[in-house]
C-alpha cells in the first residue's frame, strides 16, 4: 500500500466517538406492533381521542403499505414485530425545569458536547433534548415565550395546543404518504413543535438533540415546525446513537409550513452509528422531511451534513406552493466503509416566479455507495419556475462508489431547468503537491475535503459549521479571504 | 563554504525499470545549477526523488541535505526543511483557495520552525506584496488552486508559492516551459529575487533563454540517467547550437 493510500486508510477508520450507551431505567414496551401498542402509546401520553384515531388509521393504512425498496440500498429486512415502538427514562415523566431532568440524562448530553444548562445560561440556542421516544428538556422556554414563539415537545403540544396540532400535523406529509411515514404516524412518540406567531423573526436558533439509546428500540420522532405570515425561524437538528450490533431503525417525519412572506432555514448535523468497518450494526434511517411554501413570497432552505447511519434514505424536499416562493437544499454526505446513502431532494414547482436551488456534495470513502436522487417537477401552473442543481461527487479510494438520479419533469414551457455534475478523485498527484508545500497528508486530504464542503458550509449556522466540519475532521477554511 | 546537498551514486527505478543510473551532484548554498538534457534523460525523476514523491525506489546512492539523510524523510518534512520542488505540472485543486493553501503551507513550516502561526491580516499583506512581485493579479489568491489557471499562470503561481515559502534549495522543473517572454521575465525576477548567500537553485530547463536572465554558476547535462558532462554557463551556449547528439556520443564511448 502507498503511503498516501495507508493514510487515506487511517482517515476513514477513525473511531466513532457518540458510540457510548448511557445505562438508566426505561419504561419500555415489549417488541410488536399491533393496534393495542398503539392505543398503549398514545394512552401513555394522554392524547386526545382525534390522535388516537389519526394515529389508527395511518396503522391500518401502514397495513396496506410495502417496504420501499427503489433506493440504491441494500439491506437485510427488517422485522417490525421485533422492535418495541415505545421506550422512555424512566425519571423524566414531566419535568418542569432542568433541575428535575435525571443528572444522569444532562450527563449524556455533556459528554456529546451539548451541555444543557450551559445553553440554557450561555449560549443564545434554545434545546429540545429527545432521549430514545421521549423529549427530556427544552431550554429556555421563557424567553421564547415572551416573543410568543411556542418551542415544546410534540406531546406537551398535543396536550396544550391541539388546535394547531390539529390543522397543520399532516398537512405536509399526510399519514399515507409513504411506507415509513405511515407507520411514524401510528406509533410516534415524540419530537419538537414549533410555532413562531405572524411578523416575529425567531429570537434565538432553535435546536432538537435527538439520541438513541436504548437496544432493539425504533426511534419515531415526529417534528412540526410552523412559521406564520412574516416570520422567520432557524432550525437545528443533531443526531447520534451508540455502537451496536444489530440494526436500529429510525423513521422520523419532519414537517415544514412557511406561509406567506415567512422562512424557515433548517439545518441538521447527522451522525448517527454507521455501523462498523464490516457493516455490522448501525442506523437505518429512513426520514421523510418535506416542507411546504404555502404562502406567496415564503421560503424554505433545508441544509444537511450527512456522516452517520448504516442507510440513509432521505429526501427533505418542497412544496412551491406560493408565487414567488423560494426552496432550497444544500447536502453534504459522506459515507465510508459499507455506509450507504441515497439522499436528496425534491422540488416541486406549484406557483409562479417559484425559485429552487440545489447543491449536493456526496463523498465517498472505503467500499461505501453514495446516490443523489433528486426530483424537479415543474407543474403546468408554475410560470417562469427556475431550479438550478449543481451534484458534486467526490471518491476517495478506488473501492466506492457515486451515483446521480436526476429527475427532471417540466410541464411549463417558460421554466428553465440547470443541471450540472462533476465527479472527482482525490489524487496521488494533489496529495504530493500538498505534502511537497509542507502539509500532512491527512491534513491535505481534509482541505481537499473541506475545499469541496465549502459551499454548502457556509449555509450553515457558525457553531454549527464548525460542529459538521469536526465531523469531517478538517479545520476550518477561508479565515483568510 | 559547507555543502547543502550532496548527492553520491545515485540509482532509483520506477515501476522496476532503472532510470538513474548513478548521480553525482555537489550543490553549495548560493549556488544556482542548471540541469539540462534529453527528454527521458531523468530531469524529473531526480527532481521528484529529492522531493520524496512515492512510487520512486532508490536502489543505490545516498542523498544528503543540511548533513542529514533526505532520503528517509517524509515529502512534507524534507518541505519543511525548504526543499522546494516548482512542478512540470502544477496539479489543480478545484474548492481549495490559493490563498487558503499558501496560509496552510506557511504555517505548517513555520511550526516547524517553532515559530508562531501568523495571523490573517499580516499574511495578507506578505502575500500581496508577492503577488505583485509575481504579476499575477489579486483575484487569483481567491480563486481554487490552479483552477483554470492557463500554463503561464500556473508556473508564475509555483514562484510565487516559492517566494512565500523562501524555501532553502529550490528545484524548478522546466518552470520556464511554454512562458512568453514576458512570464519568462516574471520567472527570473522571482529567481533573481531570491538569490542570497544561504540559498541554492537547481534549474530543469531545455533552454539558454532562461539562463540569459538567471546566470548559472554550474551546467550538467543529463543523459540516460547520469551527468554526462559538466561545465560552466558556456556549456549552456554550446548545447545551444550542437544540440545534445555529440556530447551523447562522447559519453558512450567514453
Ligand atoms: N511512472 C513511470 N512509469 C514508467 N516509466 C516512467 C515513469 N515515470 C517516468 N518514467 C520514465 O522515466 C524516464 C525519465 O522520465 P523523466 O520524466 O524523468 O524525464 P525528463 O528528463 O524529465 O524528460 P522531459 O524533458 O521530457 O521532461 C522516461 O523514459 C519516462 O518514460
Ligand atoms: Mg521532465
Amino acid at each position: 500500500m502507498s503511503a498516501t493510500a495507508e493514510t487515506l486508510d487511517r482517515l476513514i477508520k477513525q473511531d466513532y466517538k457518540p458510540g457510548f450507551v448511557t445505562e438508566l431505567e426505561t419504561d419500555t414496551l415489549p417488541p410488536g406492533l399491533n393496534e393495542d401498542v398503539i392505543r398503549a402509546i398514545s394512552k401513555k401520553k394522554n392524547e386526545p381521542e382525534f390522535m388516537l384515531e389519526w394515529r389508527l388509521s395511518a396503522y391500518r393504512h401502514w397495513l396496506t403499505m410495502m417496504e420501499p425498496h427503489w433506493a440504491f440500498v441494500e439491506y437485510a429486512p427488517v422485522d417490525y414485530q421485533a422492535i418495541s415502538y415505545y421506550s422512555a427514562p424512566k425519571t423524566t415523566d414531566h419535568p418542569k425545569s432542568l433541575d428535575e431532568v435525571d443528572p444522569k440524562l444532562l450527563e449524556t448530553y455533556n459528554k456529546l458536547g451539548i451541555p444543557l444548562y450551559e445553553q440554557e445560561k450561555l449560549a443564545g440556542v434554545a434545546v429540545d433534548a429527545v432521549f430514545d421516544s421521549v423529549s427530556v428538556a427544552t431550554t429556555f422556554k421563557d424567553k421564547l415565550a415572551q416573543a410568543g414563539v411556542i418551542f415544546c415537545s410534540m406531546s406537551e403540544a398535543i396536550e396544550k395546543h391541539p388546535d394547531l396540532v390539529r390543522q397543520y400535523l399532516g398537512s405536509v406529509v399526510p399519514a399515507g404518504d409513504n411506507f415509513f411515514a405511515a407507520l411514524n404516524s401510528a406509533v410516534f412518540s415524540d419530537g419538537s413543535f414549533v410555532y413562531i406567531p405572524k411578523g416575529v423573526r425567531c429570537p434565538m436558533e432553535l435546536s432538537t438533540y435527538f439520541r438513541i439509546n436504548a437496544a432493539k428500540t425504533g426511534q419515531f420522532e415526529r417534528t412540526l415546525i410552523v412559521a406564520d405570515e412574516g416570520s422567520y425561524v432557524s432550525y437545528l437538528e443533531g443526531c447520534t446513537a451508540p455502537m451496536r450490533d444489530e440494526n436500529q431503525l429510525h423513521a422520523a417525519v419532519v414537517e415544514l409550513v412557511a406561509l406567506e412572506g415567512a422562512q424557515i432555514k433548517y439545518s441538521t448535523v447527522q451522525n448517527w452509528y454507521p455501523g462498523d468497518e464490516e457493516g455490522r450494526g448501525g442506523i437505518y434511517n429512513f426520514v421523510t422531511k418535506r416542507g411546504d411554501c404555502r404562502g406567496a413570497r415564503s421560503k424554505i432552505s433545508w441544509t444537511q451534513v450527512e456522516t452517520g447511519s448504516a442507510i440513509t434514505w432521505k429526501y427533505p424536499s418542497c412544496i412551491l406552493r406560493g408565487d414567488d416562493s423560494v426552496g432550497e437544499f444544500y447536502s453534504v454526505a459522506v459515507t465510508n466503509h459499507r455506509q450507504q446513502a441515497d439522499t436528496g431532494t425534491k422540488m416541486i414547482h406549484i406557483g409562479k416566479n417559484t425559485k429552487s436551488t440545489i447543491i449536493s456534495k456526496g463523498i465517498s470513502a472505503g467500499r461505501a455507495q453514495n446516490s443523489y436522487r433528486g426530483l424537479v417537477k415543474i407543474l403546468k401552473s408554475a410560470e417562469n419556475a427556475r431550479n438550478y442543481t449543481q451534484c458534486d461527487s467526490l471518491l476517495i479510494g478506488d473501492r466506492c462508489g457515486a451515483h446521480t438520479f436526476p429527475y427532471i419533469e417540466v410541464k411549463q414551457p417558460s421554466a428553465q431547468v440547470e443541471h450540472e455534475a462533476t465527479t472527482s478523485k482525490i489524487s496521488e498527484d494533489q496529495l504530493f503537491f500538498c505534502q511537497q508545500r509542507g502539509l500532512s497528508a491527512e491534513d491535505a486530504v481534509s482541505m481537499i475535503v473541506n475545499g469541496f464542503c465549502k459551499q454548502v458550509f457556509k449555509e450553515l449556522p457558525m457553531e454549527f459549521a464548525v460542529e459538521a466540519q469536526a465531523l469531517l475532521g478538517i479545520s476550518l477554511e477561508g479565515s483568510v479571504g | 563554504m559547507n555543502t547543502l546537498l550532496r548527492i553520491e551514486n545515485l540509482h532509483a527505478r520506477v515501476d522496476g525499470k532503472a532510470i538513474l543510473k548513478g548521480i553525482d551532484l555537489t550543490v553549495k548554498p548560493g549556488e544556482v545549477h542548471a540541469i539540462m538534457g534529453p527528454n527521458g534523460s531523468g530531469k524529473s525523476t531526480l527532481s521528484n526523488v529529492l522531493a520524496g514523491r512515492s512510487g520512486y525506489e532508490v536502489t543505490e546512492g545516498t542523498v544528503t541535505y543540511r548533513g542529514q539523510n533526505l532520503l528517509d524523510q517524509p515529502p512534507e518534512q524534507r518541505a519543511r526543511e525548504g526543499v522546494f520542488l516548482a512542478f512540470q505540472y502544477p496539479v489543480e485543486i478545484p474548492g481549495v483557495s490559493n490563498i487558503y493553501l499558501l496560509k496552510a503551507a506557511y504555517n505548517a513550516i513555520r511550526r516547524h520552525r517553532g515559530l508562531n502561526e501568523v495571523d490573517a491580516l499580516d499574511f495578507l499583506k506578505l502575500v500581496k506584496e508577492k503577488t505583485r512581485m509575481v504579476d499575477l493579479d489579486e483575484q487569483f489568491l481567491y480563486r481554487g488552486v490552479n483552477e483554470g489557471f492557463s500554463g503561464g499562470e500556473k508556473k508564475r503561481n509555483e514562484i510565487l508559492q516559492m517566494a512565500i515559502l523562501e524555501p532553502t534549495l529550490c528545484i524548478l522543473d522546466e518552470t520556464d516551459s511554454g512562458l512568453d517572454i514576458d512570464a519568462l521575465k516574471v520567472v527570473a525576477n522571482g529567481v533573481n529575487a531570491l538569490r542570497s548567500p544561504e540559498r541554492a537553485f537547481i534549474l530543469v530547463t531545455h533552454y539558454q533563454r532562461l539562463l540569459d536572465y538567471i546566470k548559472p554558476d554550474h551546467v550538467h547535462v543529463l543523459a540516460h540517467g547520469r551527468i554526462v558532462r559538466s561545465g560552466d554557463a558556456s556549456l549552456a551556449h554550446e548545447l545551444e547550437r550542437k544540440g545534445y547528439g555529440w556530447i551523447e556520443a562522447a559519453a558512450a564511448g567514453a
